[in-house]
């Protein structure tokens, strides 16, 4: 399994309803199904992804997560997952606004813009960073919302949301003691689970 | 001369009859006490009966939904890009029911059919049917074949309403229900180019009240009416304009009322003919009354969630980005309630130019979905 699923999958209990948005093939759905009796729906927009996830028997629902998630009800999943694709919506402040409020938890990836070797790039080259992992020029990118852990977590408190836990882990989704220290410097990818703040604060068994 | 078969297709195919001695009763309050159901089948019965498939036909639509009638038929059922060897609905795996339904004009007891009480065709008095009573026809069959519980019950457009309608009164006998460009009821505006249809026939002063048939005639031009305004709900301004743009059968303009000037005139008329030489008005009428009547929910307080709560199928829904008479808007409807009501369900909103068609056209994205979704599908 994908690296960064790997450690998220450790944080949804078992049996618990999931909206997966940006589900791509169906991968982490369908590990959850597989170990973890987890049931719930796949939001994804790309074909074939999509019918790869059809292939793998996913509820994969066909829906571009710009428009919002207006068609499911309030706290209607225990968890509402995204991994990969908040710096790639239109609006991530409202998209995250409509996963607190559908689901009862949040786990949220995304690449950290804050990392030293971004700051190093655009420092030295003056020009916006391509690396191995995000081999984008700027004006072809999917990614139009990047973000440093600090502006994520900004955002999280501006919106009263309770960060859970926070990982802060390298290419390679490992989380050493460098990216603990200086987890906005040393840190590639976050992994973060946040709460509603309408939330009471209940212990999920993980 | 024997002529072969492409080797994907199901090949000759030969209807068959099963006829019902025991009263139906009718959503309408009648009953019909005797009627026959014309059906094809394709494939094999597996030994435990658990690879049935059951195709339910759209408006006009009937029976015979894949293979050939005869070596020289010039065009395959009307669903065989989909049914066969080797295609989404794989025959080497799935026994396939392809029936005509109830009210129909190519077998089954219908309004041309005699009645027997009288001697004469039913014609008008013939009762008005619903999905409902169709399911409940459908499923008579299904215990005549000795299927218990099908694998899948697929349809598209108002096929995909029979389907839906299977999930609800059926809840134990499928195991997946596929509803194709299908909505869980009409919008005002559907229903509005039903009735605009239906005057077409009524006022037409061959349709004789219903009775046509005893007086040798047909009301052909109510019936062509009736088509021409059906198909072009049924394509896309897009693929009409592809197809015909404004396209011109002679040069010049005639400037006059009763030509044919227009590719696409020629093009309705052509398929308002054709129609109205094989299919039946009452049929008709009947048919896009059930269309108008299906709205399951009505018996659920009005909440789609609810009506599908007691549902044990696993859906899949598909649709189509140009069709606006069945439009992708309809089919998030019923997966949102779906999905409300926690079932299992996938959706697809296929990118296709072609309007409600689509479904029957071999479009490669919508052929490899349904294709990964029937594989799936455990004997």
């Amino acid at each position: 399994m994908r690296a960064d699923l790997e450690i998220i999958q450790d944080w949804i209990p078992a049996g618990s309803r999931v909206l997966d948005l940006g589900c791509g093939d169906g991968e982490l759905l369908s590990w959850l199904r597989d170990n973890k009796q987890v049931t719930g729906y796949g939001l994804e927009n790309d074909p074939d992804n999509i019918a790869e996830c059809v292939a793998k028997g996913i509820n994969v629902i066909e829906q571009d997560l710009d428009k919002g998630l207006g068609n499911f009800a309030s706290n209607s999943f225990d968890i509402v997952v995204m991994t990969q694709a908040l710096q790639a919506v239109h609006y991530p402040d409202r998209i995250l606004d409509e996963m607190l409020r559908v689901g009862r938890q949040c786990i949220i990836t995304f690449p950290n813009f804050g990392h030293w070797r971004c700051r190093w790039y655009l420092a030295s080259k003056g020009r916006m960073p391509v690396s191995e992992f995000l081999p984008y020029t700027w004006y072809n990118t999917p990614n139009i919302h990047f973000c440093t852990f600090e502006d994520f977590e900004a955002l999280c408190s501006e919106r009263e949301a309770r960060v859970i836990n926070r990982l802060a882990v390298d290419q390679q989704h490992r989380h050493g003691w460098a990216s603990k220290l200086w987890p906005n410097l040393l840190g590639e990818i976050g992994i973060y689970r946040v709460s509603s703040p309408s939330l009471q604060d209940h212990q999920i068994a993980v | 001369m024997p002529t072969a078969f492409p080797p994907d297709s199901v090949g000759l195919v030969v209807p068959q009859m099963a006829h019902f001695s025991e009263p139906l009763a009718l959503a309408c309050g009648r009953s019909l006490p005797a009627y026959d159901l014309i059906y094809e089948t394709y494939g094999q019965l597996n030994a435990t009966a658990s690879n049935a498939v059951l195709i339910c036909h759209a408006l006009s639509g009937h029976h015979h939904a894949a293979g050939f009638h005869s070596a020289d038929e010039r065009k395959p059922g009307w669903w065989d890009s989909c049914i066969g060897p080797g295609k989404p609905i794989d025959t080497t795996k799935f026994f396939v029911v392809s029936l005509n339904n109830l009210g129909g004009c190519n077998g089954s007891t219908g309004p041309s059919s005699l009645n027997p009480e009288t001697g004469r065709p039913f014609g008008a008095d013939f009762p008005v049917l619903t999905v409902e009573d169709w399911v409940h026809s459908q499923a008579r069959l299904a215990d005549r074949l000795g299927i218990n519980q099908w694998a899948a019950v697929i349809g598209g457009s108002l096929g995909g309403m029979q389907a839906l309608q299977w999930s609800i009164s059926y809840p134990d006998r499928l195991r997946h229900c596929l509803a194709i460009a299908s909505a869980p009821k009409l919008s005002a505006q559907n229903i509005a180019f039903n009735e605009v249809a239906r005057q077409a026939i009524l006022t037409d002063p061959e349709f004789h009240g219903g009775s046509f048939q005893e007086k040798g005639v047909i009301p052909k031009r109510g019936l062509m009416l009736a088509r021409m305004v059906g198909h072009i709900t049924y394509l896309s301004d897009d693929s009409m304009g592809e197809k015909f743009g404004r396209g011109l059968k002679n040069e010049n303009l005639n400037y006059d009322f009763h030509s044919v000037e227009f590719q696409v005139e020629s093009y309705l008329r052509y398929q308002g003919e054709e129609f109205s030489g094989r299919f039946d008005a009452n049929t008709y009428l009947l048919m896009t009354k059930a269309l108008d009547y299906f709205d399951p929910a009505a018996n659920f307080d009005d909440d789609l969630a609810k009506t599908f709560a007691g549902a044990k199928a696993r859906f899949c829904v598909m649709s189509f980005t140009t069709d606006w008479r069945f439009s992708p808007a309809r089919s998030r409807e019923l997966v949102d309630a779906l999905m409300a009501a926690k079932k299992d369900v996938c959706y697809l909103e296929i990118d296709a130019p072609q309007g409600h068609d689509a479904f029957l056209i071999p479009i490669p994205r919508y052929l490899q979905a349904f294709s990964n979704y029937m594989n799936r599908i455990e004997l």
